[in-house]
């Protein structure tokens, strides 16, 4: 960033540049603090749960109502997407259309089979009026971890979006960056999960 | 058809939601809607749609996006300040047997618009403009790092503003206060569309916002002409990355904490509510979280304003330019921890409120050292008191007794006895108007010639200063009486019949800003019709210092046919000292963005999904949510996004300066 605007020895003597001048792209910059304003939102569901999580208003605990198999298989599955669109970018660096298409629908399924199970989830707890209506702490867990999921939603509905266009396109540089957005913002998906299933479903566990 | 086929049609709009029962309200809208036909005749009349459409709504130029933000921000500006003339004219005569003439349900609505206006849709737009229209130009850039999104940004910001203005004939505005506290604000005590509209018409704003944010930063970081080193940048561009950097960390807040509200009111969650284990001190808190920070982002960049207006109007640098920028940095991380001081009263503990109280009262150390920069600027300078420099010293005087009252209300005693009372309304109405206000102004008048090419005509502009300044002081400082004697904040009546004469003197206050407004607007009118006699025709009208001065007035849609090398802080008075000489040949084509209606459709679309969720008209909403999404994939698909100006159309527009130029000589 500092060497972008340091001076060559021949610029010293002169006010302007003859020649075309790009600046740097920013898209990646931009992005990344875009995800920072992202993770300030998940900061505000997190520090509601911490105010709001014990104020059970005599109902249900999270002690009563987690089923940990469910939420550990729904953590491997999101964390296995994370991998999957690893080896898709590695496939998109290769310029290699099908296997990054074939990893990146690998990637997208896996979403979906995490949104089901949370989806499955959502509505055995309601079921059993353990509703967001129920108490302050219902009220946060839901809209915690369904924002986490509304997210993973968009994921999806983006994955597919640049599933066509690199069908379309290839993989240029145009693509690739595009890529490489989504790349982040599913990556700090997983890692808002990981805080949410440690802080969330691990704890809530413990009495 | 039966009522619950209707229900579901129309959700809960009904005819009652029109208020023709209200004079006021109706003949307010009469004014607007004859004012809103008389525009749209006239531009149809003159044939000017299809140029509008492509010069000016569509464009991806962040000098002309500036400008819009501008205008919207005075047309706001208009709206908030009839708000508040209803507020003091009310105030001045509602004692004893006298009821006034707004009933409290309408006095409840027209203060909660006075703040909310005025803070989003017309602080925030004037200070976003600003920084549009100034920043690439000062750190020689063609546009910003994202141009599409500064057009969808500014759409975003017009839609909030469009929503707020709705509720004033369909339905109707909260009545909570401009940050809508709970419980209050929540389904139980609030069921009318009121809050939605505030929650609706912030959340809209507050996207473009934080897009807006976003953008400069990644504008200022990465687009800087070679040799502009952080160090080296203009003080307007640090104060502008610094608030970014706010609005980038704190508006995201916002969003959450309306999102909660929203979800209490929608989906029956239990976050602010009183039962249930809710907590609506936690919305304070999250809210305040945002707001503080806030103040800044409003404040930074008139200090910047002022920085460049002292340097220039002095003749001379900036005094501390390193104390300048170390200062803004101190601020932006202060800001941040300060925000309990807004409700002392909470009942946290002698410990928090001392934490909050001392780390509000060191703010003023850094604010206190920009005084003196300026102060020391200004020191054995030849000053010029052309209109800026007259907004900048009548700021140094009010700002100082404004931020001397803020340190005064630091102290949690003091604060326990002046909280909510009017001595706080005349605290930050004299930091802001003083503040913000005074700032916008100065750089209005300060940029105008190079957004224009003409300046604009300096009686109005001295008339316009003097009846704020005047004004303002008879408006506010009976507040700060009042305050002190115990009258709170958002009354529609009074019994003591002693308090009137404050409140009539407030009042005559505001009659004089209305003057100051009206000679603000005329500054514009006048200064076009002598644009001829005003006209800056060297790029160049007040011996600027920056790079901004070193193009033409208005500059070219790419800012600089070479981009600039930059050796100094002050770039273009390096230059000018140094011999620089224009370059009249060797032009090449230029890199730009392309035009784009997108931001135009995605933002309407934003207000109809908005409306629909506040009527509750579920189908509607469902509609337009999906072709909202389904616009903003669409867009994704348009990859053609740039042009090159040719080589030919450069070298006509430079030729046509260098025959201006020598005209001059």
């Amino acid at each position: 960033m500092a060497h972008a605007q340091a001076l060559t020895e021949a610029d010293k003597d002169r006010f302007y540049l003859t020649e075309d001048h790009h600046p740097e792209n920013g898209t990646l910059l931009g992005f990344w603090i875009y995800l920072m304003s992202d993770c300030l939102i998940f900061a505000v569901l997190f520090a509601c749960y911490a105010v709001l999580g014990r104020n059970y208003a005599a109902g249900p605990s999270g002690a009563d109502l987690f089923d940990l198999p469910i939420v550990a298989v729904n953590t491997a599955l999101l964390l296995f997407s994370s991998i999957t669109y690893g080896f898709a970018m590695i496939s998109a660096q290769a310029k290699k259309v099908k296997p990054t298409l074939i990893w990146l629908a690998v990637t997208g399924l896996l979403g979906l089979g995490f949104l089901s199970l949370e989806l499955y989830e959502f509505n055995h707890l309601i079921h059993e009026g353990a509703g967001p209506q129920r108490s302050a702490f219902l009220s946060s867990f839901f809209v915690l971890v369904g924002t986490h999921g509304l997210h993973v939603t968009f994921g999806c509905i983006w994955l597919v979006t640049l599933m066509v266009q690199v069908a379309k396109r290839g993989l240029g540089g145009e693509m690739k960056r595009r890529l490489m957005c989504l790349s982040m913002f599913w990556h700090f998906l997983d890692v808002i999960w990981i805080g949410v299933f440690s802080f969330v479903y691990l704890l809530g566990v413990l009495k | 058809m039966s009522p619950d086929l209707v229900k579901t049609i129309f959700g809960r709009l009904t005819w009652d939601a029109i208020p023709l029962h209200e004079p006021i309200l109706i003949g307010t809208f009469g004014v607007v809607a004859l004012g809103g036909i008389t525009v749209l005749a006239a531009l149809t009349y003159f044939k000017v749609w299809g140029y509008l459409w492509r010069e000016w709504l569509t464009s991806v130029d962040h000098k002309k996006i500036g400008v819009m933000y501008i205008i919207l921000a005075i047309i706001m500006l208009l709206r908030g300040f009839a708000d508040a003339l209803m507020m003091r004219a009310q105030q001045a005569i509602a004692f004893g047997d006298a009821a006034g003439y707004l009933p409290p349900h309408h006095y409840d609505q027209v203060f909660t618009a006075h703040g909310v206006i005025m803070i989003f849709f017309v602080a925030m737009p004037l200070i976003t403009g600003l920084m549009n229209l100034v920043v690439p130009l000062q750190i020689g850039a063609r546009d910003v790092a994202f141009p599409f999104l500064n057009n969808f940004s500014f759409w975003m910001t017009v839609g909030g503003a469009i929503t707020v203005m709705l509720s004033l004939f369909v339905g109707e505005f909260a009545r909570t206060g401009w940050l809508a506290y709970p419980p209050l604000s929540g389904l139980a005590y609030s069921p009318d569309v009121g809050v939605d509209y505030y929650i609706w018409s912030l959340q809209i704003a507050g996207v473009g916002t934080t897009l807006s944010g976003i953008n400069l930063i990644v504008t200022i970081v990465k687009m800087r002409a070679p040799g502009m080193s952080l160090m080296k940048m203009p003080v307007f561009t640090w104060t502008s990355l610094c608030s970014n950097v706010l609005i980038v960390a704190s508006f995201p807040i916002l969003t959450a904490v309306l999102a909660l509200l929203s979800s209490d009111r929608y989906l029956g969650t239990n976050f602010f509510t009183n039962d249930f284990g809710g907590n609506p001190m936690m919305y304070v808190n999250l809210i305040w979280i945002w707001g503080h920070p806030e103040v800044y982002i409003l404040v930074l960049p008139a200090f910047g304003v002022f920085s460049e207006v002292v340097s220039t109007f002095c003749s001379k640098r900036l005094f501390g330019y390193s104390s300048m920028v170390y200062a803004t940095v101190v601020i932006t991380i202060l800001s941040y921890i300060v925000w309990l001081h807004h409700f002392f009263t909470m009942g946290s503990g002698a410990s928090v409120n001392s934490f909050f109280g001392i780390t509000t009262m060191i703010i003023s150390i850094p604010t206190g050292a920009k005084i003196f920069n300026w102060l020391f600027t200004m020191y054995r300078g030849r000053i010029r008191f052309e209109v800026p420099m007259m907004w900048t010293v009548g700021f140094m005087v009010t700002f100082v007794i404004g931020g001397m009252t803020g340190v005064l209300l630091a102290v949690p005693p003091a604060d326990f006895v002046l909280h909510n009372s009017l001595f706080l309304i005349a605290h930050f109405h004299n930091v802001i108007i003083g503040g913000v206000v005074f700032g916008m102004f100065a750089g209005i008048v300060y940029w105008f010639p190079k957004a224009f090419g003409f300046k604009l005509d300096p009686f109005w502009g001295k008339l316009s200063f003097w009846f704020w300044q005047i004004g303002f002081f008879f408006a506010f400082m009976p507040l700060y009486v009042l305050g002190l004697m115990g009258v709170t904040r958002r009354v529609s009546h009074f019994e003591d019949h002693s308090l009137q004469i404050w409140f009539v003197i407030s009042a005559f206050g505001a009659v004089l800003i209305l003057f100051g407004i009206i000679s603000f607007v005329m500054q514009m009118v006048v200064g076009f019709m002598k644009r001829e006699q005003l006209a800056d025709k060297t790029g160049d009208p007040w011996g600027g210092r920056t790079l901004e001065w070193s193009t033409s007035s208005p500059p070219p849609a790419y800012n600089f046919a070479f981009t600039p090398v930059i050796h100094e802080i002050d770039a273009w008075h390096d230059m000018k000292q140094r011999g620089y000489v224009r370059p009249t040949t060797g032009f090449i084509p230029i890199h730009m963005p392309k035009n784009t209606g997108a931001g135009v459709v995605l933002a309407g679309i934003s207000v109809v999904v908005g409306f629909a969720m506040i009527w509750q008209i579920w189908w509607l909403a469902v509609i337009s949510f999906v072709a909202l999404v389904a616009s903003a994939i669409i867009h994704t698909f348009n990859f053609k996004r740039d042009y090159y100006i040719p080589a030919e159309e450069v070298v006509r527009v430079e030729d046509a300066r260098t025959e201006a130029l020598r005209s001059l000589a």
